[in-house]
């Protein structure tokens, strides 16, 4: 028998295939923090994953009675490129789909160079290319410079 | 290939076949530098000089590449009376000139300042150096410097040295000189060496050592910069590194008899001032170059016809 180390979700997300440790920060993503929560949220950190290119590993978040907007889905694009959304309404799979980074990123990030004119009050959203899919490596398309961390810096 | 209205705003927007155009073009516009022949071809256009940091060569040369071709100059040469200090953003700040001429040049202390003047200007914007970011007429003049002197940069051994590591103008120039197939030799103290990312990028692989005397006979191209004194924590450890990399006739008595000496300038001490008068020396041709390079540019993006 299939053991579960977390119970089948009713309602709800799973982002699934998260890059083995980055779950902490896909929390961080959902802008969960004490003062909001208010549904279940269970957490696995390093499973054993099948899914190629994975190393073996990936984490698991799991979100009851929420599904999640096309920006913070994009977001998640960042910290995990191969992470799935499975969309659960009343215990079945109504939605799966994988995330996907496009070649251009618009105001998700900001940039880590403080000399960066994007980050001195003017009128324009930080914009980078996608110069490698994974990891993900960001270009800001103003100063040129590669992203340090990406977490560090979502907006 | 038109540069008609062309922003110019990193070497990396450009590509070989654009640059030699640029250099083509350079080539022609050297007489009219020289002020051996007179043209008023852009008569009517008018160049905003925008500088929001201070520079000599850059702002001057231009200047005097606008006037050579008969552009007029408007500058703010002192931001402090501007609204900048009153807190304007630049993007206003540029909506505001682009309204008053034809063209902008812009030196900005910000990295990526080009890039959001280009956004927000109808006219072009030429970049003349962003923070720490690029410097792309500094890059184009360096590769006339190197061509006029080698004919031709394919295969050359450009031997590079100083602060590779801080140094703004070496870095867009040895991505430039990999596109034209340069072997490159990248001599630093470690703690200023090339970054790794810049070296990444790069086709072919450089070599990389902290001793000039080991490489210099092979070098075709001696590229020097100034290793800032700031950089260095413990004055003697800078008097040390600033120490061996002195070009003095002795140091160059080991080197090819074609070898050229390039320098961006201002220079400190790092060449002997007895290197000045050796057919070696290219620095201050170097520093003219800007002139035809710029008007180059100039005469191209604003549209120039018949010269």
């Amino acid at each position: 028998m299939r053991e579960f180390k977390v119970a089948p979700i009713r309602n709800g997300t799973v982002i699934d295939h998260i890059t083995a440790g980055q779950a902490l920060n896909v929390l961080k993503i959902l802008g969960v923090n004490e003062y909001n929560i208010d549904s279940t949220i269970s957490v696995l950190i390093r499973v054993p994953s099948k899914k190629d290119g994975t190393g073996g590993w990936k984490d698991v978040v799991k979100v009851e009675d929420r599904e999640l907007d096309p920006k913070t889905v994009d977001k998640i694009a960042l910290i995990a490129p191969r992470a799935t959304i499975v969309i659960i309404r009343d215990y079945s799979v109504a939605e799966k789909k994988r995330v996907t980074l496009s070649p251009t990123i618009f105001g998700l990030v900001r940039c880590s160079n403080p000399n960066c004119i994007t980050n001195k009050n003017e009128p324009v959203q930080p914009e980078f290319d996608v110069v490698s899919q994974e990891p993900p490596t960001l270009r800001c398309r103003y100063c040129d410079r590669t992203l340090s961390k990406i977490t560090d810096n979502l907006i | 290939m038109s540069f008609y209205d062309k922003d110019i705003i990193s070497i990396r927007d450009l590509n070989r076949e654009q640059i030699e155009e640029i250099l083509k073009v350079s080539e022609k516009m050297v007489p009219y530098a020289m002020g051996e022949k007179k043209t008023k071809v852009l008569e009517g256009r008018i160049l905003g000089n925008l500088f929001f940091e201070p520079s000599t060569r850059t702002r001057l040369s231009f200047e005097s590449a606008a006037h050579r071709l008969g552009v007029d100059v408007i500058d703010v040469s002192e931001m402090s009376m501007t609204s900048i200090s009153k807190g304007e953003t630049l993007a206003d700040t540029i909506r505001m000139v682009d309204a008053y001429c034809d063209l902008i040049v812009l030196r900005h202390p910000h990295e990526g300042a080009a890039r959001l003047a280009a956004k927000f200007s109808e006219n072009p914007v030429i970049n003349a150096g962003d923070g720490a970011g690029s410097h792309p007429t500094q890059t184009l003049l360096d590769l006339f410097t190197i061509k006029r002197a080698m004919k031709d940069i394919d295969g050359a051994n450009v031997v590079l040295v100083g602060d590779l590591k801080y140094g703004r103008t070496v870095h867009s120039l040895v991505e430039a000189l990999t596109m034209f197939g340069a072997k490159l030799t990248f001599v630093a103290p470690e703690t200023l060496q090339m970054p790794d990312d810049n070296i990444k990028g790069l086709r072919g692989k450089p070599l990389l050592t902290d001793k000039l005397e080991d490489v210099i006979q092979d070098a075709d191209v001696l590229y020097v910069t100034r290793i800032q004194r700031e950089r260095f924590p413990d004055p003697s450890e800078y008097n040390k590194v600033s120490g061996t990399y002195r070009i003095d006739n002795e140091m160059l008595r080991e080197a090819k008899s074609d070898l050229i000496v390039m320098h961006p300038l201002p220079r400190v001490d790092e060449i002997a001032p007895e290197v000045d008068g050796t057919p070696h020396a290219k620095y201050f041709e170097q520093a003219f170059n800007g002139i035809p390079v710029r008007m180059a540019l100039l005469y191209m993006i604003l549209g120039g016809e018949g010269l």
